[in-house]
């Protein structure tokens, strides 16, 4: 077997041995699906989780650990599976295919709901049990399989780049959150107290656009002082924890050291990052699909919440109107900040964008006032959360997100489709002390920083004119500084002053230095 | 008025970027390497399969029609300053206003017997590249490779050709890598490193002949050591040296490169060079005459565009900086380090070597004032703005390597070497003879 094409990066024996380990591990859990029932399902479980574990680890292992540290690119645009080759498709397709057959066909994974489950899903029962003393549902097999990814190939990315801290303790980072806060503690949390909600607590809204549902709601409230602590918590870390820890680290804080959809494409997706697209007709393509999709989960949100509260404050402390007024104001007031402040800091068409989005969100809230109110915002809150939930939580987070990492690189979904990334890009643009910096005049315009940034940023286009990079887009990935040769880039928290800024003088002709010392 | 530019190299499209900035003249670039401008330091990761060439293009294609810069893809064969044209190699002519010559450099070749055989190349141009890829695709063709010269580009083309897995054997004339230019501590550190590429680094070797076989393909080097090494591949890598042989006869005075004043004119009125195809009349500190880097280029490039536009500019550079990688190893360096006889009798260094790690740092001052010349870095990034304002400001080395965390570069929670450094320094001291 060879994932080798054009010229050659042809594996070596070990590095075969590995794939045929990892491979072998893999194979089980087809068998699993494709009906075999194991014996001994702990074991075989372990068997194969193991085997993906070490043959991952195997081969990172005969990869980097052989070389001198530092950037280790070599042959990426020739292997055919991070070349958008054969077998780049071949992973695509076969992703994309087991996305969709979770999110929509879980039976064919051994789903029962009335019984015991059968195949694949039925192999995860022993562990499940073990965790939460519940069966296996798909999204638990998801989720293990989705940790295993995040652990095996972390530690494939911290080999590879180890000579660089602040990449180690980024993915250190992730591989922590994910397996205790996404996936243990979840799991622990509802075999403790049956009532509460299944919170993974570093989900933030908009992200679990389903937070603020009547079930959940509930639930947390019934749940006593738990429930509800949980309940402020996540309001808080929307209102106060998120932008307080943009202000000062930008939004890479949560893109790079937290989240789990970031977790999983810088390290699984890592070998993709070179694919994402840099044109300026892309970046204008994001910029507006990924504000869509904030202003659609915004709506969303609202006519969730409106569609339980009542008339007055009988049910919950809030009612109908105090919530629309509520949200009408908030929203009016970032709006108003934005345009006196810091318009001069978005593209034109950002501001157009955001001038129309304003006008439309409260043409609707005023709607809500001027008609009878069954319906909000002229939709069905019902068809607006199954809509958003089928298409941007399902079809743009997994199916294209992660299915196409192989062909589009590992952060669209990031980049084009996450809420969450949309509300801290804005407060990164806006207001955080973050910033790339460039190393004076020393960029040779050789284009790496640009060609592996997983954003699709053209970093390049910055570095050479000498300019700070502040791009709402920027995860804060911290590569770019890593791949570039000459040591340009620099992520960094320092003053707001000065921090959209280009330095000619380092970079160009002209350069009366005694002048510009005493102009300082 | 019409300006034609010769080469799309970074000189030759900084100038007509900066003139497209400041007036609406119309420009038209000349060269046939490639339709649009490429980054030439960048050719190694297309080999290495980092980068595509697409990825190495700084801007997109429709870049040059939005800002009506023509592009024509050709070979200027001569230029006749009395007509104001110039030629080119399918016989059509091009009048122009103002020229700007920006042809750039070419290898190297000293004159040994069979350098111009089918397998022996330079590393310049794309078609070099192309070249190296028909010549070394794999490490089934060829077998193994000999470089010759060693300097930034031979190394860049080691590291390139072993990341195919392709032997390759380095002759250096001097007794350590880059020594001309290197002080000994910081070469004998690369010297290391090289070996540690599995690279068979044969220092104060020489060549002396390429041998053809029976197709007269190069099949074989001989050396001053006496020895005969088989290969299938000779990279000659020896230093580059100014593309002007189209300018023989047109009048346009030339030394190594075309000459210019500190305006960048040439002897013709309306007929500028810039890059690595021009030569200063008058040194420019401690400039060399011709500069061959890419940040010159891109000053020089701007400058004349200034002048050009009627806002007349001597190209004046400032401290000079340069930086580089040693296949894994970044180096930067701000100022003048000067190695070996070029060091004058009050240049003192301050070398500092970490114990295990290949990271170092050697600091140029002068002995009577203390005040600091240059500084080298290895394996550690420094702020460019920084070194810039200390060297301006004479500070001395005393206060720098006090400083020094104010000028660190590296990514954040990288490992802080100052405190080893400072106490380096501080035993240092006594040396200072
Ligand atoms: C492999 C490599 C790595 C390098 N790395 C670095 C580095 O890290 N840092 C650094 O500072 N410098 C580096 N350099 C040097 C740097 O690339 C050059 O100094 C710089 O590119 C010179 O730019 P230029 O515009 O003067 O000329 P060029 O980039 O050489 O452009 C000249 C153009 O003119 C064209 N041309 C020439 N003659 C004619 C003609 N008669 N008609 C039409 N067109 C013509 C050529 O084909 C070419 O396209 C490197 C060079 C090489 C080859
Ligand atoms: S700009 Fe740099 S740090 Fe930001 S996302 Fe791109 S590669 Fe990562
Ligand atoms: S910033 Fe670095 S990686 Fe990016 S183009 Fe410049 S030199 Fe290359």
């Amino acid at each position: 077997m060879s994932l080798a094409a054009g010229p050659p990066k042809a594996l070596n024996i070990s590095q075969r041995l590995a794939v045929l380990l990892g491979f072998s591990g893999l194979f089980i859990l087809l068998l699993a699906t494709l009906g075999v029932s194991f014996p001994h399902t702990a074991a075989w479980l372990t068997a194969s989780l193991a085997a993906i574990a070490l043959g991952v680890v195997w081969f990172s292992w005969s990869a980097y650990a052989g070389q001198s540290a530092g950037i280790k690119n070599d042959g990426v645009w020739f292997k055919s599976i991070s070349g958008r080759g054969i077998w780049a498709w071949g992973l695509g397709i076969l992703l994309t295919g087991f996305y969709i057959v979770l999110y929509f066909y879980p039976e064919y994974l051994g789903l029962v709901s009335d019984g015991p489950n059968r195949g694949l899903v039925a192999l995860f029962d022993t562990l499940s049990r073990a965790l939460s003393g519940n069966p296996a549902s798909q999204w638990f097999v998801y989720g293990a399989l989705y940790t295993l990814a995040i652990l095996a190939f972390g530690i494939k990315f911290i080999w590879k780049y180890r000579h660089n801290r602040y990449e180690i303790l980024r993915t250190v980072s992730v591989m922590f959150f994910q397996l205790a806060f996404a996936f243990l503690i979840p799991e622990i949390m509802a075999r403790l107290n049956g009532d509460l909600p299944y919170y993974d607590l570093k989900n933030i809204w908009p992200l679990n656009y389903y937070n603020f549902e009547r079930y959940r709601v509930n639930g947390f409230i019934s749940a006593g002082n738990i429930g509800l602590a949980m309940l402020i918590f996540g309001v808080l870390s929307i209102l106060v924890i998120t932008p307080v820890l943009t202000y000062f680290y930008g939004k890479r804080w949560y893109c790079s050291w937290v989240c789990g959809c970031g977790g999983l494409a810088e390290t699984a997706g890592d070998p993709f990052r070179h694919l994402s697209d840099k044109s300026l007709f892309a970046w204008k393509v994001e910029r507006w699909v990924i504000h869509s999709v904030l202003v659609f989960v915004i709506l969303m949100t609202t006519a969730v919440i409106y569609s339980y509260l009542g008339p007055d404050n009988s049910k919950y402390w809030l009612s109908r109107g105090q919530f629309l007024t509520g949200v009408g104001v908030l929203l009016t007031a970032v709006f108003a900040w934005v345009m006196a402040f810091r318009r001069n800091e978005l593209k034109k068409d950002a501001r157009y964008g955001a001038v129309a989005y304003f006008v439309i969100i409260l043409g609707l809230l005023a709607f809500h006032w001027l008609s009878d109110s069954r319906h909000v915002f002229l939709f069905k809150s019902e068809t607006l959360r199954t809509t958003y939930s089928f298409l941007i939580g399902s079809i743009f987070s997994g199916v294209i997100g992660t299915g196409f990492y192989p062909i589009f690189g590992s952060r669209v979904w990031c980049r084009f489709g996450c809420p969450m990334a949309a509300i801290l890009g804005i407060q990164q643009r806006l207001f955080s002390r973050f910033r790339i910096t460039t190393n004076g005049g020393q960029c040779i315009s050789c284009g790496n920083c640009s060609a592996y940034c997983e954003m699709g940023i053209d970093v390049r286009a910055y570095a050479q004119k000498g300019e700070n990079i502040v791009r709402a887009s920027c995860v804060g990935c911290g590569i770019c500084s890593a791949v570039c040769p000459r040591g340009v880039l620099k992520l960094e928290n320092g003053p707001r002053e000065g921090r959209i800024n280009s330095r000619e003088v380092l970079l160009g002709n002209d350069v009366d230095l005694m002048q510009l010392l005493n102009e300082k | 008025m019409h300006i034609v530019i010769i080469g799309n190299g970074i000189s030759g499209i900084t100038a007509a970027r900066f003139i497209r900035k400041a007036a609406d003249h119309s420009i038209t670039v000349i060269s046939a390497e490639t339709d649009h401008f490429f980054s030439r330091t960048a050719l190694m990761y297309i080999y290495m399969g980092h980068l595509t060439y697409e990825q190495t293009k700084p801007y997109e294609d429709s870049f040059w029609k939005k800002n009506r810069i023509d592009l024509v893809n050709a070979w200027v064969e001569s230029v006749d300053p009395a007509a104001k044209t110039v030629r080119l190699s399918e016989g059509a002519s091009i009048r122009y206003d103002k020229l700007i010559l920006a042809t750039g450099s070419k290898p190297n070749k000293f004159g040994w017997p069979g350098q111009d055989l089918p397998g022996v190349q330079g590393l310049y141009s794309k078609q070099d590249l192309d070249n190296l890829e028909a010549n070394a695709p794999d490490n089934r063709t060829c077998k193994r490779a000999i470089i010759v010269g060693g300097g930034l580009i031979g190394i860049e083309l080691a590291e390139m050709l072993r990341t195919r897995d392709i032997p390759v054997t380095f002759l250096v004339r001097e007794n350590s890598f880059w020594s001309g230019v290197l002080p000994a501590g910081e070469s004998a550190m690369i010297n290391e490193h090289i070996r540690e590429h599995h690279i068979d680094l044969r220092l104060g070797t020489n060549l002396v002949e390429i041998l053809a076989d029976d197709t007269g393909r190069a099949r074989a080097v001989t050396t001053d050591k006496g020895e005969t090494i088989d290969c299938d591949l000779v990279g000659l890598t020896a230093g580059v040296t100014p593309n002007i042989g189209f300018l023989d006869g047109s009048g346009i005075e030339t030394g190594k490169g075309v000459l210019v004043n500190r305006f960048l004119e040439t002897n013709h009125a309306d007929i500028y060079a810039i890059g690595d195809c021009a030569e200063q009349r008058e040194p420019i500190g401690n400039r060399r005459p011709v500069e061959a880097v890419w940040y010159t280029g891109r000053m020089m490039g701007e400058a004349v565009a200034q002048t050009i536009c009627g806002n007349r500019r001597e190209y004046k550079p400032g401290h000079w900086f340069n930086s580089a990688k040693f296949l894994d190893i970044e180096y930067q360096t701000y100022g003048w380090v000067m190695s070996g006889k070029n060091r004058g009798p009050r240049e003192l260094h301050f070398h500092w070597r970490h114990p295990e790690k290949k990271i170092c740092l050697t600091l140029a001052y002068d002995s009577k004032t203390r005040q600091l010349l240059g500084a080298n870095t290895f394996g550690m990034r420094m702020r460019h703005e920084v070194f810039d304002a200390w060297l301006t400001e004479q500070r001395s080395i005393d206060a720098v390597v006090r400083d020094l965390r104010v000028a660190c570069f590296d990514p954040e929670f990288h490992r802080d070497y100052h405190p080893l450094i400072t106490r380096a320094f501080k035993e240092h001291e006594p040396v200072n003879a």
